[in-house]
């Protein structure tokens, strides 16, 4: 019954979109409810990235530490996106850190447990890769965009 | 010259009184101004603009920023980026400044009737947008869904936050706010304006958007219509550039073939496109 629960929940994420059963089947096999509660830390740069998250519910601001200066926040991920790529590339730590700033509700996913299943499986593999291209291409255009510092230059 | 010819004549600025000055953000100021008579400059559309002329500074063309149907007075936002922005909105309440005006084209409002209305605004860009989201709010049964989609370089730079939460109570009404960069008090959300479409409720088939920011700004946000499902024709920018003489004469604000002045600042995307993508212009 969870299990179908789950299956729905992941079908109907955005990540998931279309995902044909035989690769739904293997994702499931890695994936569990997670919630975290406002405040509290999902992960920390530096620790090792073994998961990667659903937002089903909350925001998740990304934050870099920097000494003697208050955390500087370059992103929030919110319903429907994704959090966390690190465990797809070596060496596999996180490079910033994840704050929930509202309760957060995700679905986990064992990033080693579906690297596994995609080194084994390249249909799979690709599949995921293909997703994950669309989000960092998109990312990367989004910190184009913020580089550029648009409302200075009206000055 | 009488009142009456000045009225008449577009280059004579009439008076108008400082009646207040708001602090928005640490260098964007909300002055309000009466007028001392009954005035067709009192009459304008969302997105046009006035020349307010700050007497032994300068003339500069504003936005109006307030409510097309409060006909007592205008209110415009301005950010002080130099000398006479400066002096502008150091006016004391009480002063005297001329304004000439309204001028230009306004949103498409006739044209946005019966359909969704998407409000896509960066930075100041937002005060020339305010008087379209007052005219849809006050005329709710005219127009569908309101999706205000709002960024700002930081927390403490957003324009009309008060307002942002006063809006996002309205029915059918969808705000959504985002800063560039954030800061440990802000939880709100974080990234450019452009990555709040995936939040954002469209029907972009039946749906109108007005954009005005910075023209980079506007350019990310045109594509990601596009990517949405908003044709151009249904996508209206507002540009600024070097408005001077606010009647087509000077042709300081000349942009290829149009006078921004004068045919715009409001501009229909499919015209304005070929400009945009020019590296020349």
């Amino acid at each position: 019954m969870v299990t179908q629960t789950l299956e729905r929940v992941i079908e109907e994420h955005p990540f998931f979109t279309g995902l044909d059963q035989e690769f739904m089947d293997l994702v499931l096999g890695c994936a569990s409810n997670v919630r975290f509660p406002k405040h509290s830390y999902i992960f920390k740069e530096g620790e090792p990235a073994e998961t990667f998250y659903l937002i089903r519910e909350g925001n998740v601001a990304l934050e870099i530490f920097a000494p003697q200066r208050k955390p500087i926040v370059v992103q929030t991920v919110g319903i429907g996106e994704v959090l966390g790529w690190s465990w797809l590339v070596p060496p596999y730590h996180w490079k910033f850190h994840a704050h929930a700033i509202a309760d957060t509700r995700a679905i986990a996913l064992d990033g080693k447990c579906l690297r596994e299943k995609c080194e084994e499986n390249h249909d799979l593999g690709y599949e995921v890769l293909k997703r994950f291209a669309q989000i960092v291409v998109h990312r990367l255009e989004a910190t184009r965009f913020q580089l550029i510092d648009v409302y200075s230059a009206q000055k | 010259m009488t009142a009456a010819a000045a009225k008449l004549d577009v280059m004579v600025p009439l008076p108008g009184v400082v009646e207040q000055v708001t602090k928005e953000t640490p260098d964007t100021f909300t002055l309000t101004v009466s007028r001392d008579e009954d005035s067709e400059q009192d009459v304008f559309q969302p997105g046009q603009f006035s020349m307010l002329w700050v007497f032994g500074v300068g003339e500069l063309p504003i936005s109006i920023s307030g409510d097309p149907a409060d006909r007592d007075k205008l209110v415009y936002t301005v950010r002080s980026v130099g000398k006479a922005t400066h002096a502008l909105v150091s006016q004391k309440p009480g002063t005297e400044i001329g304004i000439r005006g309204p001028f230009g084209t306004g949103w498409p409002m006739e044209a946005a009737r019966g359909r969704d209305v998407i409000i896509i605004a960066g930075g100041i860009g937002l005060a020339p947008l305010r008087p379209a989201i007052y005219e849809v709010l006050r005329n709710r049964d005219r127009y569908g869904r309101l999706v205000v989609l709002y960024g700002a370089r930081s927390p403490r730079e957003l324009l009309y936050r008060k307002e942002l939460a006063a809006w996002a109570q309205q029915p059918d009404t969808q705000v959504l706010v985002t800063v560039d960069y954030g800061g440990l008090g802000w939880h709100g959300h974080v990234g450019v304006v452009t990555t709040l479409f995936k939040y954002a409720r469209l029907q972009p088939s039946k749906s109108v958007a007005m954009i005005c920011g910075p023209e980079i700004m506007m350019r990310f946000v045109t594509r990601q219509l596009e990517e949405h499902g908003v044709t151009a024709a249904n996508t209206y920018l507002s540009m600024e550039r070097n408005m001077k003489c606010a009647a087509g004469f000077c042709g300081h604000c000349q942009y290829g073939p149009l006078f921004i002045c004068k045919d715009g600042p409001v501009f229909p995307y499919t015209t304005i496109r070929p400009l945009l993508e020019k590296y020349e212009l």
